[in-house]
């Protein structure tokens, strides 16, 4: 009889085989894929097509063509771009926590049977298509949508559609949000309550408990939620397409688009998604640091 | 204190309608009379199914986005489950330095920007894996490849759930590690694996930039790269009919997915409907 101590040998087989195929898959579609675009970025331009070829051995990379575009987003014409879409995204965070934050806040402190139907509320753009979404605000917003006009009728007179920074940034709140609030839910409703109810029996105004209690012990969802809605921002191509088709709204994910779709200039565009994805791995290794630091902090 | 309480009660409400109204409105719209999509001329199903040429139902572009779309979903869901699951139980079993390492791996994807894995991707079907040509087959290898980590996770949060004390009777009762997998882990896995299925085919059909950057032509656009090509030239309500059908089968699809969990939840002695929804959203409800 297989006890439990000792598995028998049988088994020791079974996992990695259960696990080949999907790591199989992972390395041949993802890893592989990663590294070429480093082959891409770093490799040759046909002299005469222009056309990238790709070298294969990192002792043969050439670094001059990257670092031409790497100069150029540092301090040449593609510096604009990328200060403009932090900014874009640092913007559309803060109006994201503004919204999510009391909206995630409601929820948690909801009864059990109103929390139910609210979070199937909240869950509802997840099941609408993100295209679909852009566009009920691109009919929205046209000259004679109905948003327009309603502005319009309150006085705030503006071409919505054709390069309004405004128009992007909401865009973008109104695409992620949703990503936002349900990390921030999930980590109010495992607060308890009675914290803060003491707190306030010892004579802490609503808002300092808030400030003192509610907010520090939110913070790792909303680290959470800043984290899942910044990634995919900042490579976000299609709602500044679709709501402003404009050069004076261009985002780091419109240059690269152009690039390998349009342009066919494909190193330069792999450099950029390298540009990119270094960025945003500096990001993230900040926040899974402080993450284990908190994780210290609270063992200790 | 109930006025804090109302102010954000407000917050909420407001927040949902900016949310969903918009949204509404667009099916609205699917009804125009007229050509527009934003100054509404009387109710008609000229776009759906009236128009001989650019009605939904006659308009071979959108036909063509509707069904790639679906193709798409079937063969994600096809290759993505049992491949993910397959993954999930391997890697909770497996306790090797080996399979850290593939946990890792795993868990990139989920941080990885789509327009660096479109990228990615399109530059290795284009110089390496050109065995794989652009079109559908690109499509399903990307879409399998984005959405297995979903499943992945999905199936471990239940299997750390579950954890091993059926199985180590089953096999103490003497069944082969086989079999245990078969009778005891993996019904227990169904809800996770049933809302996997749910979860792929949603992220399938709402995904727009691997679809888009590995597109061959326009016979493989599909439901989100058709509107966004055709969402700023002056397309007709079609569009928003297009748009709208792809709502109401992924609403179908997540109908069915409650009414099934909330069974299997029940003849558990679940609590229904709360944790099917918990299974569908990864969280305590």
């Amino acid at each position: 009889m297989p006890g439990r101590r000792s598995p028998p040998a049988d088994n020791r087989l079974l996992w990695p085989a259960l696990a080949l195929p999907g790591t199989a898959w992972l390395t041949l579609f993802f890893l592989v894929p990663v590294y070429a675009i480093a082959c891409i970025a770093f490799g040759r331009v046909d002299p005469v097509f222009r056309d990238a070829i790709p070298v294969w051995n990192p002792a043969d990379w050439q670094f001059a063509d990257a670092g031409d575009t790497l100069s150029s987003v540092i301090s040449g014409p593609l510096r604009g771009v990328f200060l403009r879409t932090t900014v874009y995204v640092v913007a559309a965070i803060a109006f994201c926590l503004v919204i999510g934050y009391p909206v995630a806040y409601y929820v948690a402190r909801s009864s059990l049977r109103r929390r139910t139907w609210l979070l199937g509320l909240m869950i509802l753009p997840f099941w609408v298509s993100f295209l679909m979404r852009l566009l009920a605000w691109v009919n929205l917003l046209e000259p004679d949508g109905w948003a327009t006009r309603a502005l319009d009728w309150i006085g705030i007179e503006q071409q919505w559609l054709n390069g309004n920074h405004v128009t992007v940034i909401l865009g973008l709140v109104y695409g992620y949000v949703p990503f936002l609030i349900l990390p921030l839910y999930a980590s109010l409703e495992r607060i308890d309550w009675n914290l803060v109810d003491a707190a306030q029996d010892l004579g802490a105004s609503p808002w300092r408990s808030f400030h003192r209690i509610t907010l520090p012990l939110s913070r790792p969802g909303i680290a959470a939620g800043v984290v899942l809605v910044a990634l995919p921002m900042f490579g976000d191509y299609y709602t500044n397409d679709l709501l402003s088709r404009s050069p004076r709204t261009e985002m780091i994910g419109n240059q690269i688009d152009f690039f390998l779709n349009a342009s066919r200039q494909k190193q330069k565009g792999a450099t950029l998604v390298l540009v990119l994805s270094a960025a945003l791995a500096i990001g993230m290794s900040w926040y899974l640091i402080g993450l284990e630091r908190t994780r210290r902090r609270e063992e200790s | 204190m109930s006025g804090r309480r109302r102010g954000l009660a407000v917050t909420t409400w407001l927040y949902l309608v900016w949310t969903l109204v918009p949204v509404v409105i667009a099916v609205l719209f699917s009804f125009n009379d007229g050509r527009s999509r934003s100054t509404w001329q009387g109710f008609s199903l000229r776009w759906w199914t009236g128009d001989p040429e650019q009605s939904l139902l006659h308009d071979p572009t959108l036909r063509t986005a509707l069904r790639n779309s679906l193709v798409l979903a079937a063969g994600t869901i096809a290759i993505a489950v049992p491949l993910g699951v397959a993954l999930a139980i391997g890697l909770h079993r497996w306790r090797a330095r080996t399979a850290r390492v593939v946990n890792w791996t795993n868990s990139i994807p989920l941080i990885t920007p789509e327009i660096v894995m479109g990228a990615a991707l399109l530059i290795s079907f284009d110089h390496l894996l050109t065995w794989v040509p652009l079109g559908r087959p690109a499509q399903l290898v990307g879409h399998v490849t984005f959405t297995l980590s979903f499943v992945v996770v999905t199936v471990r949060g239940r299997l750390v759930s579950i954890g091993h004390a059926y199985e180590d009777a089953a096999r103490d009762l003497g069944a082969t590690p086989i079999q245990a997998m078969r009778w005891i882990l993996l019904p227990l896995l169904t809800p996770a694996i049933v809302a996997s299925v749910v979860i792929v085919f949603a992220s399938s059909i709402d995904d727009f930039v691997i679809s888009s950057f590995l597109k061959a032509d326009a016979s493989t656009e599909t439901v989100p790269v058709r509107i966004y090509s055709a969402v700023r030239s002056s397309s007709s309500p079609s569009l928003n009919a297009l748009a709208t059908m792809m709502v109401v089968i992924s609403f179908f699809a997540l109908a069915i997915t409650m009414y099934v969990l909330t069974r299997i939840q029940r003849r558990r002695g679940g609590e229904g409907l709360r944790s099917a929804m918990g299974d569908v959203t990864q969280m305590d409800v």
